[in-house]
């Protein structure tokens, strides 16, 4: 028999769920972004959560991908019954929430208005998250007197070796993460460092692929700063629709 | 009219303003509260000396413009980039009627842009030929994601945005300013996406694109493209702003654009009033590319290529004169530098 826990585990639990979800095109977890802005458990099993983006016009596309993520990720904790996921002052809010409750595909929360699922855009993002890491990483190695040469023929299990400072080390767990998670069937022993599909680098394209992938970070960067800001005003004001 | 701590003297074009009404009066819906909330969330990202009341910021008078753009804002000349809105605003989120009589009042300092929507049809391209006629334009905002019945934008592709394309350049509008830039987009068909300006530019040669707020976030696209099409420019509105939280980031885009466009073909502009001018420029003309930019992209912002983003390269697209207009808005000539002598001698 399962060991009944308390609320507050529970509430952490569900925090920590959350956390492992995140804005696709930040590539920043919506708990540290602060997107969600209330998580209440009734009656022990179900869980309702209330969530909010920077402008009322975000794309309705990034908030479904992210309230149905959010509802799958609570769903799996094993004492979780019912999960309700709530998008506000969003101009899309009503079609979003109601899509997510009825766990609907994107094509038919939006009867119409859009001919693509969510599987394509979701996957182009988790490629531009994987280079948007894998860039950071490559600056901080290059800066601490890694070659280019060293790194376009690394593997994983090198890569991991190699003693790193604690910003290299918080970068390069950020990246491997990401590497297993685009590679389910890569090895430690595969290529550390290779485009998005797997191609190997040669180090003489390195430096152009490098601001190639630094284009990647920047947009995400652009994003994320355009994010915070207006979510920090959008609070500060307590405005709501 | 901006003096350098060495005394040099640079004639400044802001390359994107606006005199708006985003009131609660002229509001037709929620929509358009939320625009306006919108903007005065982006307001916030600027210096917090510069803050304004809300109702200050939702409609601000033509004194109000006059100061913060031109005296304090140091801009010679002012371009207007209007949005019309019309789903969202009573009298359009932009008026052009308002910024006619504006421009009327300082026929030397405005330059008022127009807009055109390719879902008015048959009768919009009529419309155009009028309010060319009537306005003179030499140019227009595009808003592609601009809403309009059950539509959530257009694409500069689409076969009637080619048809007002045409007409435009039929009638001696030539430069296009589109709005290519964060939020606002309508489900997922992206209606800021970049990647329409590519086969326009293309397709009308004659025709000077310039983007908006540089496609962010999609830089590398935009560059891609710039890269290759000629008539395609860099706009900075919005970006400018990101110098004052931002500093080495801001470096960054403006290494990229100098890197793949040069410093032909990049517009200073504001934005105003989402953020005043003047805070925009002194920083602007004290900045330095970081050491890192400058290494990596092998850029440098000389005083040559300072006064190219801040006045001679809208200059050259709207056909001003600079030691002309100088001379008429009573300034010093020195404001010239010698290649834009040159290009206007030889023009």
């Amino acid at each position: 028999m399962q060991v009944p826990t308390s609320c507050g585990n529970r509430r952490e639990e569900v925090w920590s769920a959350l956390s492992a979800v995140t804005d696709p095109e930040l590539d920043e977890s919506v708990t540290a972004l602060e997107f969600v802005t209330a998580l209440e458990i009734e009656g022990q099993n179900r869980v309702r959560i209330e969530f909010r983006l920077p402008t009322f016009w975000c794309a309705p596309n990034f908030a479904f991908l992210m309230a149905s993520d959010m509802r799958d990720a609570v769903a799996e904790l094993p004492w979780v019954e019912e999960v309700s996921v709530q998008l506000l002052d969003h101009f899309s809010a009503d079609l979003i929430n109601r899509g997510v409750a009825l766990k609907q595909d994107f094509r038919d929360a939006f009867p119409g208005e859009t001919d693509d699922d969510l599987t394509d855009l979701r996957k182009k993002f988790l490629g531009k998250a994987f280079e948007g890491r894998q860039e950071l990483l490559l600056r901080q190695l290059l800066a601490t007197g890694y070659d280019p040469a060293w790194i376009t023929q690394v593997t994983l299990r090198e890569l991991m070796r190699q003693p790193l400072d604690a910003r290299g080390d918080g970068l390069r767990s950020l990246y491997a993460f990401m590497w297993r998670r685009i590679r389910p069937n890569a090895g430690e022993q595969d290529l550390a460092f290779t485009t998005v599909e797997g191609k190997r680098l040669e180090p003489g394209e390195f430096r152009t692929y490098l601001r190639k992938v630094s284009g990647v970070r920047r947009n995400q960067e652009f994003n994320g700063l355009i994010c915070r800001g207006l979510l920090a005003a959008r609070n500060a004001a307590g405005r709501v629709a | 009219m901006f003096t350098t701590k060495s005394g040099e003297q640079i004639f400044v074009i802001d390359g994107h303003t606006h005199l708006w009404d985003g009131s609660p009066a002229n509001q037709k819906n929620i929509h358009g509260k939320q625009f306006i909330d919108c903007f005065y969330d982006y307001h916030h990202l600027g210096p917090d000396s510069y803050i304004w009341p809300k109702a200050k910021f939702e409609r601000y008078t033509e004194e109000d413009f006059v100061k913060d753009v031109f005296e304090e804002g140091y801009a010679d000349v002012a371009i207007f980039n209007p949005q019309y809105l019309g789903e969202f605003y009573y009298d359009g989120f932009s008026n052009l009627k308002r910024n006619e009589a504006f421009r009327q009042q300082h026929p030397d300092r405005v330059i008022a842009n127009g807009f055109w929507d390719p879902r008015n049809g048959e009768d919009g391209l009529e419309q155009l030929e009028r309010d060319a006629k009537t306005y003179g334009w030499k140019g227009v905002k595009l808003y592609t994601a601009e809403w309009k019945g059950d539509s959530k934008g257009w694409k500069l592709t689409d076969p009637w945005a080619y048809r007002y394309l045409e007409k435009s350049q039929e009638l001696g509008i030539k430069n296009m300013h589109v709005h290519k830039g964060p939020t606002i987009r309508p489900l997922n068909m992206d209606a800021f996406n970049v990647e329409d300006i590519d086969d326009a530019a293309t397709t009308f040669p004659d025709l000077n694109f310039i983007v908006e707020h540089v496609g962010l976030p999609r830089l590398e696209d935009f560059c891609y493209i710039a890269a290759q099409e000629p008539n395609v420019y860099a706009g900075l509105a919005v970006v400018s702003a990101l110098i004052h939280k931002r500093h080495h980031y801001f470096g960054e885009i403006l290494g990229e654009l100098l890197f793949w466009l040069g410093p032909d073909r990049i517009l200073y502009g504001s934005d105003y009033a989402i953020w005043s001018p003047k805070w925009i420029v002194e920083e602007l003309m004290n900045f330095e590319l970081p050491e890192d930019v400058a290494t990596e992209t092998g850029q440098a912002l000389t005083l040559e290529v300072r006064r190219k983003i801040m006045g001679e390269n809208a200059a050259r697209l709207y056909n001003i004169d600079i030691a002309e207009r100088s001379k008429k808005l009573g300034l010093p000539t020195s404001a010239t530098s010698k290649s834009a002598k040159q290009e206007v001698a030889m023009a």
